[in-house]
């Protein structure tokens, strides 16, 4: 299963009930404010990390070039993708959850 | 005549997923225009909206990030920043624009208008606006 996850980590609890919930194998993709979750040393980088371990984590290039956050500030083992790679997440996998 | 009172703008949003920090800058703006004492405080995901390098060329936004360094022309030469949230956040001050503002009374000095408060500060700061306006 695709969760895309668009809201900042640090305003709602969207990321975490999202990756409580998802299996592992899922995809997780971050998206708009919650590009947020991506970048490295934060108070929440540890819950990220620790998802890295069971499943993959995506987060949208295009947003993450719109907040400032340099691809070297980005948690390693997050995948960056742009429009194409989060249509094809979309198609790959059989349901998609939109964690709103 | 009428006493010059306090404002503080108190921006809480980050720039791109919701309209508040635009809407909030461009009430900052306008207000400037007052003649009143005007400063901004950045707290909890308000101070992304000074992150350094934003740039919305691949995603079809707009990038009103630069319309932050008008700022200092329109006299809002106080931007608070509290520093629990830029910690939080993984952030430091070195990852802020570098936003100026040139003192009349100096010379023309260019001075920084972004000031690193922690918690105690800022709630120091806001119990002695006037008005205070949250976006």
């Amino acid at each position: 299963m695709l969760h895309t996850v668009n809201k900042s980590p640090f305003e709602t609890h969207s990321l975490e009930t999202c990756l409580g919930l998802a299996k592992p194998g899922s995809d997780i993709l971050l998206i708009e404010d919650g590009v947020y979750a991506a970048t490295a040393g934060t108070t929440v980088s540890a819950m990220v990390e620790q998802t890295i371990e069971s499943s993959s984590v995506y987060a949208l290039a295009p947003d993450l070039k719109a907040r400032g956050i340099d691809p070297d500030q980005v948690i390693a083992g997050i995948q960056l993708v742009g429009y194409d790679g989060f249509v094809k997440l979309s198609v790959m996998n059989e349901t998609v959850q939109c964690w709103l | 005549m009428l006493r010059v009172k306090k404002f503080m703008y108190v921006n809480r949003h980050a720039p791109h997923g919701t309209i508040y920090a635009l809407e909030g800058l461009e009430v900052v703006l306008i207000g400037a225009a007052f003649d009143q004492d005007v400063s901004m405080a950045f707290i909890g995901d308000g101070v992304f909206q000074l992150k350094k390098g934003q740039d919305t060329t691949d995603s079809d936004i707009k990038n009103f990030s630069p319309t932050y360094r008008a700022l200092g022309d329109y006299d809002v030469t106080q931007l608070y920043v509290e520093r629990e949230s830029l910690e939080e956040r993984g952030l430091a001050i070195g990852d802020l624009m570098d936003l100026t503002w040139e003192d009349e009374e100096d010379d023309w000095a260019e001075k920084p208008s972004i000031r690193v408060v922690n918690r105690q500060e800022l709630s120091d700061l806001l119990e002695t606006q006037d008005v205070i306006l949250n976006f």
